[in-house]
């Protein structure tokens, strides 16, 4: 058993929150350079230079590369050698988060309750936390701080086997085109496929997460990617979705065992900054 | 933006009528920030007939909700944001003399007629560009609703905002026209 104490995790949670809202991943920053080199639209060049333009000055600032620096949702692998001292781990996590919205000057988005009171919470939590207990004695975590503009665009679909394939690139592509301009394209397309309607969810924002040209490990989800990135990148929504050929960078699909009557297709875009971070301890 | 049209506010009907969709703009000088809670509050008093705390004739008004700003720094990163939720709000604006919105994405067909009845445009900032768009900033003061934190009614300065009429008076809209011509089948 490894004794970790729960200050720990709030600083790691901290300092991968400030990273993840400064500092645009190096993937994600090589993914809008090609894309404004194939790019074929003036405006949609001019767009991508804008964005790379941008989260270079929040990188070199460090201050938000976006205003809407999200609800601060965090998946946490913990090992189940762990022993969390010193405090519980869910407080531990929000402690982190508190920090990194208060002293890196990040906007603070949630509201206490969804429908009647709307009020601000002041200290960005609660985070959205997932946990999985795996062996080991480690915590990773990566988390994602989550805009609302691409979040508002989640679909889920039930689906059934005889939909098929081409159900599932045909309610991923409509998503996508419904959403048009609102979640900041070129997007990150996260799909999860398979489980439950809530397992499918979560597969699908965990999904956005994922380094950009890494690909699905079975070769057909990995097919279906490349067939449906095409497809959402003929639709001539383009950057900002002021018409172009570029209009998501990434589809990454997850995929679970399901139900012989059902096929959940869940879908969570994310925009081009494509927040996240990723740290062990 | 090489070519991009330079006006300032408060904006007349004569240069509504100027802007077309696809022109590339820059705006100076004042305009408002607003978005979802403050625009509840705002048709909240004008359903109740009182004043609202900011004239709308002629004016802009940036659906924004701005980072804090770091010590030395005039505005946090405000890049716009989504603009569809302010549609169930803004014809009423609108009708009292809004002139121009700033935001990003689609806009209901209610709010596009409201905008050729009385003559109003739609600009387009680019989403996620917050820190780039922050330069443009030049004075920042909260000016009502400064309860709401980030929703707070915000009266900004800006210089050379760098934005695009995507729905103009005629309800010309660049997304639908721009989109379908690099469609590929």
């Amino acid at each position: 058993m490894r004794e970790l104490p729960a200050s720990q995790i709030s600083d790691a949670v901290k300092y991968l929150f400030l990273k993840a809202n400064f500092h645009a991943g190096e993937d994600i920053m090589k993914a809008l350079k090609n894309a404004r080199n194939r790019e074929i639209s003036p405006t949609g060049k001019t767009v991508l230079s804008m964005i790379i333009e941008n989260n270079e000055i929040a990188s070199q600032e460090e201050i938000a590369l976006c205003q809407d620096t999200g609800l601060a949702v965090v998946f946490a692998e913990i090992g189940q050698e762990v022993h969390i001292t010193g405090g519980d781990f869910r407080e531990a996590v929000n402690e982190g988060v508190r920090a990194a919205y208060s002293e890196g000057f990040l906007r603070k988005s949630a509201v206490d309750d969804p429908l009647f009171d709307r009020k601000n919470t002041k200290t960005n939590t609660p985070a959205i936390i997932y946990t999985d207990i795996v062996p080991g004695d480690g915590i990773a975590f990566t988390v994602t701080p989550k805009g609302f503009g691409s979040e508002n665009m989640s679909a889920l679909a039930m689906l059934t086997a005889a939909d098929g394939p081409e159900g599932v690139v045909q309610f991923v592509v409509d998503t996508v085109i419904k959403a048009g301009p609102n979640p900041c394209p070129p997007s990150v397309i996260g799909v999860g496929i398979g489980g439950t309607a809530d397992l499918a969810m979560v597969m699908a924002k965990k999904a956005t997460t994922r380094t950009i040209d890494e690909q699905n490990r079975d070769s057909r989800y990995a097919a279906l990617e490349r067939e449906i990135l095409e497809k959402i990148n003929n639709s001539g929504i383009g950057p900002a979705g002021l018409g172009g050929t570029v209009t998501a960078l990434a589809v990454n699909i997850e995929h679970f065992p399901t139900h012989i009557a059902g096929m959940p297709v869940a879908v969570n875009i994310c925009c081009h900054a494509a927040r996240h971070a990723q740290g062990v301890l | 933006m090489s070519n991009a049209k330079r006006i300032t506010t408060p904006i007349s009907s004569d240069t509504v009528k100027q802007l077309k969709a696809g022109d590339s703009v820059l705006i100076t000088g004042q305009i408002f920030t607003g978005r979802d809670a403050a625009h509840k509050r705002l048709n909240e008093l004008i359903s109740a007939g009182k004043e609202l705390p900011v004239k709308l004739e002629g004016q802009v008004i940036y659906y924004v909700g701005p980072a804090p700003a770091r010590p030395g720094y005039v505005c946090g990163p405000a890049g716009p944001t989504t603009s569809y939720r302010m549609d169930p709000y803004t014809p009423q604006l609108i009708e009292l003399g809004l002139k121009g919105m700033i935001g990003k994405g689609l806009r209901s067909q209610t709010v596009i007629d409201s905008m050729m009845k009385h003559g109003a445009v739609y600009f387009a900032a680019v989403g996620g560009a917050a820190a780039l768009i922050a330069r443009s900033v030049k004075k920042s003061e909260v000016i009502a609703y400064e309860d709401l934190g980030p929703e707070a009614i915000h009266q900004y300065y800006v210089e050379d905002f760098p934005a695009i009429v995507v729905i103009d008076a005629d309800g010309r809209n660049l997304y639908t026209s721009e989109s379908s011509k690099y469609r590929r089948p």
